[in-house]
């Protein structure tokens, strides 16, 4: 980032916060001890202000209702997240999520935080009754943004989006490297190593998996490989899997500290 | 030929002069999308089969649209140094009889000494619509009067209030002509930003004009170009947005398919005003004729050098790629347009920063209307002073608090159930009264006007005792609706108000691109909510739940799409919450529309027997002897309504 990390003052909820400039107003609502409810929400990640469960109140110098993920901070700015239309709206939409995934834990839990208990639109149909996914985009994000493969992405428009790889079919982008479902914030993708078989059963995508030359448990998505070329001087390090990594590094640590005189 | 200097661009002005006002016949068919829909291409090409069986020498032209849409397919004749007879909804029969009673020119001089007036039967009366005035410009008016009882077009009642700027070219050349346009004024304007005044006087003459975004949201255009210029960052880019995606509006699509130059001019001129280079026109893919003529209109300009590098020998460079849309309603939100032009999904991001801090491929973008663009080009040839001054006499109509600067002037389409319809353009500040009674004509088939729907699917529909309102951006927000792109749908009383909010919901609900969740899923429970009440299954509990989803549906959406869905459920839970209550408490549909709130019956002294709704229906739900009365069996009966649409006599009644 070429913005200067100096500070911006704001006030959140009567309380005077001081933040980097250039991080969005969240950030400073965190800072002042506020837990506002978010899925779609990641610091690491652009934002992108989808879930809209965030929602607070500006009052000055300009009353406006923002998804706090994605406003940017400004110095001055004066901001109320108990607002009663802020409020208003964060439960509206925790409803309509109830409504989408009455199944998962994380939207109860947030909806019951903000004193939503049950939802007056109904349940999702038969053949989603067991929806997890609430389109955060956190999966589809991280994929792009981080990872650099792009193997998902939303498919479909309005009530019809989900996220899948084109076409539904196996993917030849996806890396099997799993940030997707340990991103995700309702566990709703699916992964399983199963032998030298790692299967995202959520991207309809296999990969081969290699196994650790020491211990020989299978644990690398193959397209993952290239980084071992990408870094050669750690190569053989990086072939081994995490445990047998560990034990060596510990090892190699040892063996090179002095040991202290008694 | 290169055009580099203003004498070249007089050469081009003198070709498009020879050839909008030749010495020998003119005919103008209305090839728009609206023409040809009606059989333009027809008439067109009997007008020049007849034209050549009788060696009669004229020049045919294939033009854009004059606005009266109802009247297409429309044909101009021009008769030289007389005038311009207009002919309506013509057939190629008519076509063909329109050629065989025409003279030749030659013939006339010698027949009549009067150059005012063509002498009787010279060009036929019959089915002319209009004589069109030549532009005060080039010849005198009063030598245009050509046909004595036929009026002036500016007569008519539907023109009579219109003031073409946006619109200024057409209907009125060959969209294919640079040289056409020229004639008619064009570049003029680019030749004074490039020769007689800096980046920043543009910016200026911009705001002073008070220009506001002519795509709805009416940010001030003048403002904007001032953001993008002052924002770091190269390169800048200028998009147009072509990507009209409003039932039953076309604005956009008649101005790029009518007059693509004003456009390519007004961008080549915001190009200069705020340091870019490039340009993208974007537009939806579902107007092939748009696409073709601006591509053309692109490539031409690029050839003549008005576009490219170091335009009329200035140092300027500038170009323009078409790009064309796929189709989603969202991607006319500025956003979700960048996106798409870049290559990623086309959906909205969250604002600020505003595309003129960061737009596409994160650098300061302009991005504006079609028909802003066409204004652009007007205002730098006339002047800021001119169109300022355009538009606000009404102004002082509003309740003071709305008041704002609004000045230009809107172009609408007018449509649904009023008299005169098709694409106007007015003064901002008009009264809806003036539009809808005056421009249109009133209701259709005499009926009383109930509502007005304006600015599309996310406008809202106000009451026709609201019609006093003058039209500009923040008195129709104030009253629930927007100004939208040019969307302006009249009801009377047989539409259902809660059936239109359940139309209009139920195509955002369909072009909601799913990103935010209150667009997503508040759409959705919207459209189920309502047409729990068209079935005649709501309650009083659902009213105020449907207007608690509209208000944060407004309030919380991330994009313009979401912000604006809820207008139609708002504004008629506002004016006509009485026809709401009437299907929920009396399960009744005053207007008889709703099929579960509605009964057909056959009035037993009223039919005759005649059997053809008993013909016609398409369930067998009427029974009868012949010449005797017959009955509907509402069992069967799905309140389809043909029935009621083939009775002779008026025999079927609704029963609300």
């Amino acid at each position: 980032m070429d913005v200067p990390v100096d500070g911006v003052t704001l006030t959140v909820n009567g309380q005077s916060v001081t933040v980097p400039r250039g991080t969005v107003l969240i950030e400073a609502v965190q800072a002042a001890g506020v837990t506002l409810p978010t899925l779609c929400y990641h610091e690491g990640l652009a934002p992108y202000g989808a879930c809209r469960l965030c929602m607070v109140m500006i009052t000055e110098p300009r009353r406006a209702l923002v998804a706090s993920c994605a406003h940017p901070v400004a110095e001055g700015l004066v901001v109320e997240t108990d607002d009663p239309e802020a409020v208003a709206a964060r439960r509206l939409a925790l409803e309509f999520l109830l409504s989408r995934c009455p199944q998962s834990d994380v939207i109860r839990e947030l909806a019951t935080g903000e004193g939503v208990t049950a939802s007056r639109f109904g349940g999702p149909p038969p053949e989603q009754a067991n929806e997890l996914c609430m389109l955060c985009g956190l999966c589809v994000r991280v994929c792009r943004e981080v990872i650099g493969a792009a193997a998902i992405s939303f498919v479909g428009r309005g009530a019809d989006r989900r996220v899948s790889t084109p076409f539904d079919v196996q993917s030849d982008a996806c890396i099997g490297c799993g940030a997707c479902a340990e991103i995700c914030p309702t566990g709703a993708i699916q992964i399983e190593d199963r032998g030298d078989k790692r299967i995202l059963h959520t991207w309809h995508t296999t990969v081969q998996l290699d196994a650790c030359p020491e211990c020989g448990r299978f644990f690398a998505p193959e397209p993952m490989a290239f980084i071992k070329e990408e870094m050669p001087e750690v190569a053989d390090l990086w072939s081994l899997c995490p445990d047998c990594r560990r034990l060596r590094t510990a090892r190699q640590w040892v063996a090179q500290t002095p040991v202290a005189s008694a | 030929m290169s055009v580099r200097t203003r004498s070249d661009l007089e050469t081009l002005w003198a070709e498009g002069l020879a050839s909008l006002y030749p010495s020998k016949l003119r005919i103008s068919v209305g090839m728009a999308t609206c023409g040809l829909a009606t059989g333009a291409a027809d008439v067109y090409d009997a007008l020049q089969a007849e034209a050549a069986a009788r060696g009669l020498e004229i020049m045919l032209v294939a033009t854009g649209c004059l606005g009266y849409c109802q009247q297409e397919p429309l044909v101009d004749v021009r008769v030289p140094g007389r005038g311009r007879v207009l002919y309506a909804r013509v057939t190629p029969d008519h076509a063909r009889d329109l050629i065989s009673r025409i003279k030749a020119p030659s013939e006339w001089r010698h027949q009549n000494g009067d150059i005012r007036a063509l002498a009787a039967g010279e060009l036929p009366a019959d089915g002319a619509l209009a004589v069109i005035q030549e532009n005060e410009t080039y010849e005198i008016s009063e030598a245009s009067k050509v046909l004595p009882g036929v009026p002036f077009l500016n007569e008519l009642p539907f023109y009579a209030r219109q003031q073409k700027i946006i619109l200024r070219n057409s209907g009125l050349l060959d969209p294919t002509s640079v040289e056409e346009y020229v004639a008619r004024g064009g570049y003029q304007a680019l030749a004074r930003t490039l020769t007689d005044l800096t980046a920043q006087a543009v910016v200026d003459e911009v705001v002073r004009s008070g220009l506001r975004g002519r795509g709805g949201g009416g940010f001030p255009t003048g403002r904007k170009w001032q953001v993008c210029r002052d924002a770091p960052g190269e390169p800048k880019t200028i998009i147009c947005n072509g990507d009209e995606g409003d039932p039953g509006a076309y604005m956009d699509r008649t101005v790029l398919e009518s007059d693509p130059y004003s456009i390519v001019e007004g961008m080549t001129i915001g190009g200069y005003a705020i340091g870019a280079h490039e340009g993208y026109i974007y537009v939806r893919d579902e107007y092939p004729l748009a696409v073709e003529r601006v591509t053309h209109a692109v490539a031409r300009a690029g050839e003549l050098g008005l576009l490219g590098k170091d335009i009329l020998g200035s140092g300027f460079d500038f170009t323009i790629k078409v790009v064309r849309g796929a189709g989603a309603f969202v991607c006319g939100e500025e956003t979700s347009l960048i996106a798409s032009i870049e290559g990623g999904l086309g959906e909205p991001r969250p604002k600020p920063p505003y595309p003129a801090e960061r737009g596409l491929w994160g650098q300061p973008t302009v991005i504006n209307n079609v028909k802003t663009w066409a204004s652009v080009s007007a205002i730098l040839a006339r002047g800021a002073d001119w169109y300022a001054n355009i538009g606000v006499e009404n102004a002082d109509a509003a309740p003071s608090e709305w008041r704002h600067p609004n000045a230009g002037t809107v172009v609408f389409s007018l449509v649904g159930k009023v008299a005169n319809t098709g694409l106007v353009e007015v003064p901002l500040g008009l009264t809806l009264h003036d539009m809808i009674e005056g421009i249109g004509g009133g209701g259709l088939d005499g009926r009383a006007v109930k509502a007005v729907q304006t600015g599309g699917p996310s406008g809202g529909c106000l009451p026709a005792r609201l019609f006093h309102l003058p039209i500009d951006y923040e008195t129709l927000t104030q009253a629930g609706s927007i100004m939208g792109s040019g969307g302006m749908v009249v009801m009377d009383e047989d539409t259902c108000m809660v059936d239109v909010a359940r139309y209009f919901l139920n195509f955002t609900m369909a072009e909601s691109c799913g990103k935010c969740t209150p667009c997503r899923e508040g759409t959705r429970y919207m459209v189920q909510i309502l047409t729990r009440i068209v079935e005649g299954e709501g309650t009083l509990e659902d009213l105020v739940l449907l207007e608690e989803v509209a208000t944060w549906v407004k309030a919380a959406s991330l994009c313009g799409l979401g912000q604006t869905a809820p207008n139609p459920v708002l504004s008629t839970l506002r004016y006509f919450r009485d026809e709401y209550e009437a299907h929920v408490v009396d399960k009744r549909c005053p207007a008889g529309v709703c099929r579960a709130l509605i009964r057909l019956a056959i009035q037993p002294d009223l039919c005759n027997g005649c059997g053809l709704c008993l013909r016609e229906c398409p369930v067998g739900a009427i029974s009868g002897e012949k010449k005797s009365p017959h009955v509907i069996d509402q069992e069967l009966c799905t309140r389809c309504r043909l029935c009621y649409d083939v009775c002779p006599v008026g025999a079927v009644e609704i029963v609300r």
